[in-house]
Order: C-alpha cells, then sequence, then structure tokens
C-alpha cells in the first residue's frame, strides 16, 4: 500500500491546489458559454404532457410498416437459418474493393522497393491494424520474403495474406459448452451491439433445435431489458429480467437458476455497456462472472463484442475485459459497413483471443462464424 | 503499448539539449514518432500525412532555429496544429427565429444518438426551451422505449408512432406547434454510411424536417473508417457539426481530426459520461493534448473547480502551501474529490506521469482504508499527528481495522507530501516550465512575489505541472526504476 498510498496524498494535494487556484483565476478565465443563453426567453413553462398514446409495437410486424428496409422488425426476406459462408465475402465487397484500391499499384508496379513496403504497411493501418501489429507483421513477411527471394509485388501480397492468415486461424471458434447450464456472458464497451449479438445467436440456437434462457443483464441502460425481451420473443427463447438499475449478478444468477430447473442449455447473459475506465464497473463485470457460477452453471464462454469501427482503442479494450472476466473470444459486430475491423488482428496478435463470429448486418440471419482465410483474402482482394 | 509522445520526445531530444539546433534528420525523426503517435490516436492515415506535411514545413522553417528547446519547440507546434485542425472557434447554437428548432441527430448504430438527443435536450431545457423529442429511430427494437424512458428522466416529452420514420419526423413538426414546443430534436436509426437506402431515408427525414442544426454523432473511439463515415453523412446531410460521445474513456480521440477535417465544420459538443449531464461543450485544445497522450490538465482543473466547494479549497489550498495542512483539512478535502471520479482516473489525466506511477492500480478500496484510519483519529490528533505514540497508534489501528504500521506509514507519508508541497508554494508565477527530470533547480529557487493581500495564488496550470512534476521525478519505493 506504500506506493500507492503516497501517490493519493499527493493527488489530492495537487488537485486541492489546482482546483482552488482554479477558483482563485476564475476572474479572468471565464469561459463563453457555447450557446447564448440570452437569445433564449427563459420562460420556465411547465411542461404539457403531449405524449402520444400510441407507442408502437415493434415487437409485433404488423404494426410498423416500414416501407424502407428494416431488417430488425420484419424477417429477412432470405429465410435459411445457416448462411452460406459466401455471404462474407458479399458484406465485405466494400471493405475489399477500398483496400485494392491502396494496393494496386503494389501489383502493378511489380518488383519490390521501399515504396512497396509503405504502402502494405499504410493499408493494413488504414484497416484498422494499428502500428505495432502492422510493424510486427510486416517484419515477419519481410524475414519470410528475404528467405524466399521474393522479388514481386502480387507475391508479397500472398506472402503479408499467409502471414495474418497462420496468425488469425488455426483457433477453436465454436462456442463451448458442458455447464449445465453453460453460460455465454456477453461483454464490452457501449454500442458495440451485444443485445443485438445476443439476439443473433439465440435466434441460431433455437432453430438449431437448443432450449435457451436470456439474462438481461443490462439493467443499466434505459429499456435494455426491452430490447432483449423483443429478441427472445422473436427467437422463441425464455428470457428472465430484473427490475432496471438493479443488481446485474442477481439476474444472471437467477436466469442460471431458471434454466436449470426448466432443463435450459445455455444461458445467453447480457450485460451493460461499460467503458473499460470505469474501475467499479469492472469489478461488477468480475462479479457478474462469479455470481453466474455460484449456482448450477458454468461461465464456458466469456465473449467480448466489438465493433468494426473501433480503432486502436479496441486493443486497451481487449486487455482489461480480459483481465476482468477472462475473455474466451471476441464478436465482430458491424463488418458489413465500410469499416474493416482490423482490430481484431491486433487482439489476436497481442493477447491471443481468437474471434469466433462476425456480425455482418440487422438481420437476425447476420451472424457467422468467423473464418480467418475469407477474412483475410476479402480484406486483400 | 507506446509510451506519451512527449515521453518518446524525451528521448530524441535528450541527445540533443545544448545543441539549440535541429538538423533535418533530426526532424525526420521526429516526425516520424508524430506520425506514429498520431495513427496509434486513430487520426486517419490521409489526415496524419498533410497534418506532418504542415509541421515539417514550420519544424525546418526559420520557427525551431531559434528554439531554445527544440523538443519542446516541435511539441508546441504540433499541439498548435491540432489545435487549430480541430476548429479554433466554438460552436455557436442559435435558435430559430421562428420555431422550433430542429435539429437532427444521425450517425452510425451504437455511436450514441438516443442517449445524446436526451443530453441535448436536458441542456436545452436547462437554458429555458420547451424541447420536444422525435423517436423517429424505429429500426431498433426497443429504441423509442429507451427515449420515453430517458425523456421521464428529463422531463420532456417524446413524440413518436407507429409509421415510418418520414412520417414520424413530418407529424411531430406538427405535435411541436400544437403543444407549443420551440426545439424539436430528431433521433434516427443508427445506419451504415454504405447502405443506400437507409442513407436516402434519412435524407428524406432532413427533407421532411429541414432541420437548423444537423448533428453526426461520432464515438470517440472509432478508428479509421470515421472519414468514410463523415464523408458519407456530410455528402448526404450537409452536417452543421459534430458531437463526439464516449469521451470519459481512454479513448485518444483522434477520429475527431479525421471528421473535422474531413466536414470541415466543429465539433460542436462532447459526451462524457453516461450521466444526462455529462455533456459539454468541446475544447479543441484539451483533446489535442489527449491525442497526443499528454494528459487533460484543463478538464482536470475544470472537474476541481466543479467539485471543491471554492472558499473551504482556497483556504486548503493555502494552509497546504504554507505547511500547515492538517491530516483532517485532508479528509475533508478528499471527500470533495471523490465526486471528480476514481482517483486512479484522475491521475490518469495528469500530463507527463511517468508510466509506473500511472500503471499503479489505486483502487477505490485503498482510498476508503486511508479515510478510515484518519476517522479513527481525533480531531487533535489529526491536527498534530506527531502526538501519536504507540498506544494511540493501537487504538487507531484497531478503530480502522488497520495494522499499526498502516497507521504509521500514512503519518510518515503525509509529512513526506506536505514537505514536497510547500515547495511549490515558493514557486515564481511565471516559471511555466514544464521540463522535467533535471530541470528542477528552477523551481525550488525564487521566492514569492510580494504583493499585498493574501498570498498570490500562482496559475493553477502552473502549479499542476509542476506538482506533476515533482510526482513523475519521483522514486517510488517497491515500483521498478525508470530505465
Amino acid at each position: 500500500m506504500d506506493p500507492v498510498l503516497l501517490i493519493i496524498l499527493i493527488v489530492v494535494a495537487v488537485l486541492v491546489v489546482g482546483g482552488a487556484g482554479f477558483a482563485f483565476l476564475r476572474g479572468r478565465t471565464d469561459h463563453t458559454p457555447t450557446i447564448d443563453p440570452s437569445a433564449t426567453d427563459r420562460a420556465d413553462s411547465v411542461l404539457t404532457k403531449s405524449k402520444p398514446d400510441t407507442i408502437p409495437d415493434l415487437t409485433d410486424p404488423e404494426s410498423v410498416s416500414v416501407d424502407v428496409d428494416e431488417p430488425l422488425v420484419e424477417a429477412e426476406p432470405e429465410p435459411e437459418p445457416e448462411p452460406a459462408p459466401a455471404t462474407f465475402r458479399e458484406r465485405l465487397g466494400k471493405a475489399r474493393s477500398a483496400m485494392s484500391g491502396y494496393l494496386g499499384s503494389v501489383i502493378s508496379r511489380g518488383d519490390v522497393n521501399a515504396e512497396t513496403w509503405d504502402e502494405l504497411e499504410e493499408a493494413l493501418i488504414r484497416a484498422d491494424v494499428g502500428v505495432s501489429a502492422t510493424t510486427d507483421i510486416l517484419e515477419t513477411v519481410r524475414a519470410t520474403a528475404d528467405e524466399q527471394g521474393v522479388k514481386d509485388g502480387a507475391a508479397l501480397i500472398e506472402l503479408v495474406k499467409d502471414e495474418m492468415k497462420v496468425r488469425l486461424g488455426g483457433q477453436d471458434i465454436d462456442l463451448a459448452e458442458g455447464g449445465d447450464p453453460s453460460v455465454w456472458l456477453f461483454v464490452g464497451v457501449n454500442g458495440v451491439g451485444k443485445t443485438t449479438t445476443i439476439g443473433k445467436i439465440a435466434t441460431r440456437e433455437v432453430a438449431n433445435g437448443r432450449k435457451l434462457v436470456l439474462a438481461a443483464g443490462d439493467t443499466f441502460r434505459a429499456a435494455a431489458a426491452e430490447q432483449l425481451t423483443m429478441w427472445a420473443e422473436r427467437a422463441g427463447a425464455d428470457v428472465v429480467r430484473g427490475a432496471e438499475g438493479g443488481d446485474p449478478s442477481s439476474v444472471i444468477f437467477d436466469a442460471v437458476e431458471s434454466a436449470a430447473a426448466n432443463g435450459a442449455e445455455i444461458v445467453l447473459a447480457d450485460t451493460a455497456g461499460r467503458l473499460h475506465t470505469k474501475t467499479n464497473l469492472m469489478n461488477e463485470l468480475s462479479k457478474v462472472r462469479r455470481v453466474a457460477e455460484k449456482g448450477a452453471g458454468t461461465v464456458t464462454e466469456t465473449l467480448l463484442v466489438i465493433d468494426a469501427t473501433t480503432g486502436q482503442n479496441g486493443l486497451i479494450q481487449a486487455r482489461e475485459f480480459t483481465e476482468a472476466a477472462d475473455l474466451t473470444g471476441v464478436v465482430l459486430t458491424k463488418l458489413d459497413g465500410s469499416a474493416k475491423g482490423g482490430i481484431v488482428v491486433a487482439v489476436q496478435n497481442e493477447l491471443g483471443i481468437p474471434v469466433k463470429l462476425v456480425g455482418l448486418g440487422e438481420g437476425k440471419h447476420d451472424l457467422i462464424p468467423f473464418n480467418a482465410d475469407e477474412f483475410v483474402d476479402a480484406l486483400f482482394e | 503499448m507506446f509510451d506519451t509522445l512527449t515521453d518518446r520526445f524525451d528521448g530524441i531530444f535528450g541527445k540533443l539539449r545544448g545543441k539549440g539546433k535541429l538538423s533535418e534528420k533530426d526532424v525526420d525523426e521526429a516526425l516520424r514518432e508524430i506520425r506514429l503517435a498520431l495513427l496509434e490516436a486513430d487520426v486517419n492515415f490521409e489526415v496524419v500525412k498533410s497534418l506532418v506535411g504542415r509541421i515539417r514545413e514550420r519544424a525546418v522553417g526559420d520557427e525551431l532555429s531559434k528554439a531554445l528547446n527544440p523538443g519542446q519547440q516541435i511539441v508546441k507546434i504540433v499541439l498548435e496544429e491540432l489545435t487549430e485542425s480541430l476548429g479554433g472557434e466554438a460552436m455557436q447554437v442559435t435558435f430559430a427565429a421562428k420555431p422550433p428548432t430542429v435539429v437532427l441527430m444521425a450517425g452510425l448504430q451504437g455511436s450514441g444518438k438516443t442517449t445524446n438527443t436526451a443530453k441535448l435536450a436536458n441542456l436545452f431545457k436547462s437554458q429555458g426551451r420547451n424541447v420536444l423529442m422525435v423517436g423517429a429511430d424505429l429500426a431498433r427494437p426497443a429504441a423509442v422505449e429507451q427515449l420515453r424512458t430517458l425523456g421521464r428522466q428529463i422531463d420532456v416529452p417524446v413524440f413518436s408512432e407507429a409509421s415510418d420514420p418520414v412520417s414520424v419526423a413530418r407529424a411531430s413538426l406538427e405535435e411541436a406547434k400544437n403543444t407549443g414546443r420551440d426545439v424539436v430534436i430528431v433521433d434516427t436509426a443508427g445506419r451504415l454510411a454504405i447502405d443506400v437506402e437507409l442513407m436516402e431515408e434519412v435524407r428524406q427525414i432532413s427533407e421532411a424536417v429541414d432541420p437548423m442544426y444537423t448533428f453526426l454523432v461520432v464515438d470517440a473511439m472509432t478508428g479509421q473508417d470515421a472519414v468514410t463515415v463523415a464523408e458519407s453523412f456530410h455528402s448526404t446531410l450537409a452536417l452543421d457539426g459534430v458531437i463526439l460521445t464516449k469521451l470519459d474513456g481512454d479513448a485518444r480521440g483522434g477520429a475527431a481530426l479525421s471528421v473535422k477535417e474531413v466536414v470541415g465544420r466543429p465539433i460542436a459538443f462532447a459526451s462524457t459520461g453516461e450521466k444526462i449531464d455529462e455533456f459539454e461543450t468541446f475544447y479543441p485544445d484539451r483533446l489535442a493534448s489527449r491525442i497526443l497522450g499528454m494528459g487533460d490538465i484543463e478538464t482536470l482543473i475544470e472537474k476541481a473547480e466543479a467539485a471543491f466547494e471554492e472558499e473551504e479549497a482556497e483556504e486548503a489550498a493555502q494552509r497546504l502551501i504554507e505547511g500547515t495542512f492538517t491530516l483532517d483539512d485532508f479528509l475533508q478535502q478528499m471527500q470533495q474529490i471523490k465526486k471528480m471520479g476514481p482517483i486512479g482516473n484522475l491521475l490518469g489525466m495528469m500530463p507527463g506521469i511517468p508510466k509506473e506511477v500511472r500503471d499503479v492500480e489505486i483502487e477505490d478500496k485503498q482510498v476508503d482504508r486511508l479515510e478510515a484510519i484518519i476517522r479513527s483519529m481525533t480531531l487533535e490528533e489529526r491536527a498534530n499527528p506527531q502526538m501519536i505514540d504507540a498506544s494511540r497508534r493501537g487504538r487507531i489501528a484497531k478503530g480502522s481495522g488497520m495494522k499499526p504500521q498502516d497507521v504509521s506509514s500514512l503519518v510518515t507519508q503525509f509529512n513526506e507530501m506536505q514537505k514536497m508541497m510547500k515547495k511549490f508554494g515558493m514557486s515564481p508565477q511565471k516559471a511555466k516550465s514544464k521540463s522535467r527530470k533535471g530541470k528542477k533547480s528552477k523551481k525550488r529557487r525564487g521566492g514569492r512575489t510580494t504583493s499585498k493581500g493574501p498570498a498570490p495564488m500562482a496559475d493553477p496550470t502552473v502549479l499542476m505541472n509542476e506538482s506533476i512534476d515533482e510526482l513523475s521525478s519521483l522514486r517510488l519505493p517497491g515500483l521498478p526504476d525508470n530505465d
């Protein structure tokens, strides 16, 4: 406790001095308000209630008639529960063309020079692979290229691809079972798509004839439990909810108990999005994971959900979440956009946590097993 | 992980000290580091290129050769360039002459549109506006329900109906007119920038409500893709500004720079927490330091300012500098600081803290223990810890559930800290020495500037910087040494 003690003391002292000093100086460092309050009339009128009584019932596809594509509400047009792996390439079309734009000159130039290496670096960094992982990959490739005497741009790209496939592939990406029930815990920062991912997995597993319970462990975000409940109804799974603002551990514990009592095999446990910098929320997560195993269940998967648009912060997220909850895998969501999701390369590279699932859209079947070969090929083609 | 840019610069320029002039090769090396730092901070590749180009121009020009300390000079140039790129002027939100003022929120899924719709509504409401929130996100299950829940929390009505997003948006204007609402904020569904149909939908929504402001909501954690997203939304909607969310994490937020560069419109607001009121005006200079990993001292000071009882804190600071700060003062100030967030987070905001100090895990529990010890002391003991003898120590230990040696180590460390703080009080006002190691002699000399009235408080930024300098040069027992 010793060094910590002194640090605490000094931090307090520094802040006291800084805070008070600022107050002293306030007269001359006035901030101009951004929004000009003088332009507003300050009638603090009592709010007139104007809520329409018709709350759209989103669970019922009939009640919402949306002319444009509304994949979340209406069933996806293509009904096959097992999406063909081809979807992956198809959806990654955008990413693919963007990447080939950067690498076109590598191929057309033919021979390999310093510029070639710069362009390869650029391509990987643009895909959010990050500087360290990129450097690491390219160093390995450089050694291999020297060894094999590769002098051609196109062949070099192949080497880079092979190297990335080796690094990303060869992992067991099946979601583990073996508990009674098995608990799959979904964690991540805010807005990455945890609840949606659970909804999609529930749909898939129910279609496979499995019996599931969904645990609405996000007791913080407004209407998160409603969102999960709608998914559960759509998939045909049970859901266990707690009070808003309640203890997530107990909700998940109850869900596990309920699953055990009703013979459900898997509990899909949602958690509130949390930034990995919030110590108390990360502690809460550790507790959730512990308590989930207090009863009959075993946590066989703790999956970090990462949004493909995430930049280099994703690596820090993975590091912190694995420390708090011992991750077993990553779910990469929103890969159907223009973002390339290269951060998972960095996560795999540094922490050895494999990507297990990929989210390719808002439809309930748009979640497929990760395939390293296709992921890498799609990035480079 | 990379160390902060300043740490790296220390390495590069350490060997150049006293040279006073940089060769082209030195500049190249520095620019390489800058480039890496910017890329690690998720600034878009293209944007990095053009930024580094501008910095190079300035760095090899006259400007630098005159600099006393070239390393610092380069950092200064980089900071200035970043700040400028992030947009000098803060966004001025005005209201339409003919109400309602319509605001449209757009962005990718999960960027925080719904939450920030409520935050913005709350802000306008606090300015005396009658706000109507519109739930036009009919795609995500329970999105409207989420908005309604938030609406109840801030007491702002929500309009939505089970039709389609464009009709909801159009009908909301009528609703606002009928119910006397003068600001309408339309929350839309998250959509991918490449989704042609949904982009067309949001264009139609925009056409239907003719917004005065269209904000793109961008997650601070976004990577290289931020540019594509911003370009696409901007060409569809003609954005007026950006709301940067999730800045309470530790993402460097380089995406903001990319977006600003593409859209050319200011970043209007920053969302800095999950609570409704954790939403503030955006300050380019702060984000600039953050992108470079240089800490965020302004925000820290502001947090401190908000948390402290002004007079009390001033007195406490005075006593601290004079060396008459007691454990009781400490306990009280501690209560204020706790409002600012976990100590560990605050430490992270302080610039120039060496990695080994920053990485020390400070748990709230440890702070609680500290408090327990002090609370088990009598007021007399708190004022004069020297009087704590073995028997008193035993009693305090028992009372707080700690060991007697914990009590004595607290007293020792407290004295240590006192000594340290006393030194800063003597700093001359203008000693804005940002330099670390090896330059400390500067602060130690020089007395207080004489003036009447209460002893003048030095510039808090300077004071903080200096005390942080001290903190960063600490050799803490039990910690690995600096290499």
